[in-house]
């Protein structure tokens, strides 16, 4: 469900759940709390498969009604004011189980709280499309604008920061229109339009964009005095700290050349990815792969059965011809893959490295730096799964580190 | 003339002579003392520098050797009982004895046994395949096919079967290093105590899933009945997650686990053919399987 240590299940079979009960808390600080999207009865907690292709624990719910716990607010009308003091605001979205909507599912209450003797001086906030294809922020950004930016206001209170900025790509004229027009009441918050670009929904792209900062290798985005959220994370923070809504649902896009119906929807966590491709009009003839997440980093999906969970951006169908992988050649040394790497790494030398298990200099090399965006391996002449074998070495090397550390 | 050779041969042997003088003083000075033992075990060992000994290569062993005070964790699986009786004739120190193990597979997942569910077209790696996902087929603790395996050994022990799309393990040629089992994403390999004309008994399976989740995915699968578990005379059969395992260190290899088998999960190699009712089992299991057990039980009959 969320990056970190997986949350301990407090509910038992037969039990009845309500919208927005706590199914399962937090183990540990960088953890999240996991919340009934549903209401009914605890069928069983069985192992499931999930997007990660793997079966994990989960709850399974026989869905009854939709009955919400009494305590959560479910008008739809805007409250703007919040004057809770900032431990206040980062325990309600502790509570909430909120983690980093763009993709990552970095629990937020880590990311608030900002290490001593560091200082945020800028909010930013992500509303740049994390890849191609998806628009679940864009709607976000164009129907939620005003809870958007009453978010970001929360967020600037819980870090203590003066200014908020929030980065849109030139491509959604009609959102950078809209949320300017939005923070004329909000004096610290600007919108600055953006070239498009990719990869530059992630976070220390996104710094270097809008600041002009660049983020030290190995550091956090803290320490240039930055700290970067979604914007889908922004809404949730507001329907947690003003509303006492758990994250239970997320915007999800489903696109695809084949579809007959591409659409954003609105959806429970929990909810199979194949209900969203019957609502968007079916699984197409061509269907060469159903993907999870973008075409650059998504991965495909063995089974569409799975549930839709923190971190499902989007799902994407892409056709047979376009989804089929090309055939790997040798590497001819053109250094494209160097060139296109956001991070500056060498993703040929890298692969290289992490076929023959050589962790050590992969972590010299600065593998960790990575963001797995995906240029290296998109832009490769010959098809060579660049991509694969560094994220394979990157897990190693990332073991080497932590128990290093122990 | 004359005087320009004398000059020449004179200064070169100056030169000569004080560059002598200055690298026998270096070399006196900077001599590194080695244990000449260190030498005479390394040209015991097999040289194959495969690490199965947990060093990087046969020269880190003998040198842990002569320094260890005992061989309490020191062992050349590949070697085996003789060359560290060697070592330990050089040392004079005391051998410390091993049983001779071999590898062998805890997947019978063949292509025929366990449908594919989906289509992977990904990087030809089991480490790749196993990162991204449980894998092409409903099982997600079988093998991937990929011959990681078949990669990392150095004694040209293993093949792919083409076949079955799993890795065969010729006995002649392992030697127990470990290699495969450190290889494999699914932790399939064991190394197993040796028993006599290469037998063996085994559940091949590693499936911990509730039995009928993992019949559905695969035939052969074992469903953790733990009808093995009580036939067993011997105690050597342990229950965990839904999957038997038997101890190869307390089996006798009576077979009586291989016929209660509902699933043929548990596989017996090297064994003369059984007399009437066997001839229905040998119908029943995985072909490929069988047939090699057959040829291999000549072969050991030739011999």
């Amino acid at each position: 469900m969320h990056l970190g240590v997986p949350a301990k299940c407090l509910v038992n079979k037969g039990d009845e759940v309500k919208v927005g009960q706590l199914l399962a808390s937090a183990d540990g600080f960088v953890s999240a709390n996991i919340h009934s999207p549903f209401s009914g009865t605890v069928l069983k907690i069985d192992k499931a498969l999930d997007a990660s292709g793997y079966k994990r624990d989960a709850v399974f719910i026989g869905v009854k009604g939709d009955e919400w716990l009494s305590t959560i607010d479910t008008s739809t009308q805007l409250k703007k004011d919040c004057r809770l003091d900032p431990a206040e605001i980062i325990h309600r979205i502790n509570e909430a189980g909120i983690v980093g909507l763009g993709g990552a599912t970095f629990p937020s209450h880590v990311k608030l709280t900002i290490p001593r003797g560091k200082k945020a001086e800028y909010l930013l906030i992500n509303g740049v499309e994390c890849e191609p294809y998806l628009t679940s922020d864009h709607v976000l950004m164009l129907e939620k604008g005003e809870e958007l930016v009453v978010g970001v206001s929360i967020l600037m209170r819980a870090l203590n920061v003066e200014q908020a900025v929030i980065g849109i790509e030139n491509n959604k004229p009609d959102a950078i229109a809209h949320l300017r027009e939005i923070v004329t009441g909000f004096p610290n918050i600007s919108v600055q339009a953006l070239q498009v670009k990719y990869p530059q929904g992630g976070e220390k792209q996104l710094i270097k964009a809008v600041l002009n900062r660049e983020v030290p290798s190995g550091g956090l985005p803290v320490d240039v005095g930055a700290v970067v959220f979604n914007v889908g994370t922004a809404v949730a923070v507001y329907d947690a700290v003003q509303k006492n809504k758990p994250l239970i649902e997320r915007v999800v896009t489903i696109t695809g050349k084949s579809l007959t119906t591409p659409a954003n929807y609105r959806v429970r966590f929990g909810t199979p990815v194949s209900a969203l491709i019957e609502a968007a009009g079916g699984l197409p003839e061509d269907t060469g792969k159903v993907i999870n997440g973008g075409p650059m980093m998504g991965k495909a999906l063995a089974d569409p059965g799975v549930p839709v969970v923190k971190g499902s951006s989007g799902i994407l169908i892409l056709p047979e011809p376009e989804a089929a992988r090309r055939q790997t050649e040798p590497c001819i040394r053109c250094s494209r893959c160097v060139s296109v790497c956001p991070m500056g790494l060498e993703p040929y030398l890298l692969m290289v490295l992490g076929q023959k298990s050589l962790h050590e200099r992969m972590e010299n090399e600065k593998v960790m730096d990575c963001i797995e965006c995906g240029s290296c391996s998109y832009t490769c002449p010959s098809s060579r799964p660049l991509l694969d074998y560094i994220r394979l070495g990157k897990a190693e090397v990332g073991k080497m580190i932590r128990s290093r550390k122990k | 003339m004359n005087e320009t050779i004398l000059f020449t041969i004179l200064s070169l042997s100056g030169l000569g002579a004080g560059a002598a003088v200055i690298l026998y003083i270096v070399a006196q000075k900077f001599k590194v003392i080695e244990d000449p033992r260190i030498d005479e075990v390394e040209e015991a060992l097999p040289a194959a520098n495969c690490g199965g000994c947990g060093f990087a290569g046969c020269r880190n062993f003998a040198e842990a050797c002569v320094k260890a005070e005992n061989f309490d964790g020191l062992y050349c699986p590949v070697g085996g009982n003789d060359v560290m009786a060697s070592v330990a004739r050089i040392l004079g120190k005391e051998a410390v004895e091993q049983e001779p193990r071999v590898a062998v597979l805890r997947c019978n997942g063949s292509c025929e046994a366990r449908p594919k569910t989906n289509i992977y077209d990904g990087a030809t790696s089991c480490a790749v395949a196993s990162a991204l996902y449980g894998g092409d087929t409903g099982c997600q603790y079988g093998c991937l096919g990929f011959g990681d395996c078949v990669e990392v050994c150095t004694f040209d022990a293993l093949s792919m079967d083409p076949f079955t799309g799993l890795p065969v393990v010729n006995d002649e040629k392992c030697t127990a290093c470990g290699a495969c089992v450190k290889a494999c994403p699914k932790d399939l390999f064991e190394l197993r105590k040796r028993a006599k004309k290469d037998r063996k008994i085994y559940v091949a399976c590693r499936n911990e899933e509730k039995g009928g989740i993992a019949k559905k995915s695969c035939t052969v699968a074992c469903i953790g009945c733990s009808k093995c578990f009580k036939v067993c005379p011997y105690e050597a059969i342990v229950m965990e997650n839904n999957l038997a395992f038997i101890d190869s260190e307390k089996c006798r290899l009576c077979r009586k686990c291989v016929t209660e088998c509902p699933t043929n999960s548990i596989i017996e190699i090297g064994f003369p053919p059984r007399k009437i009712q066997d001839k229905e089992e040998t119908a029943v299991g995985p072909e490929g399987r069988e047939e090699k057990d057959t040829n291999s039980t000549i072969n050991t009959k030739e011999e």
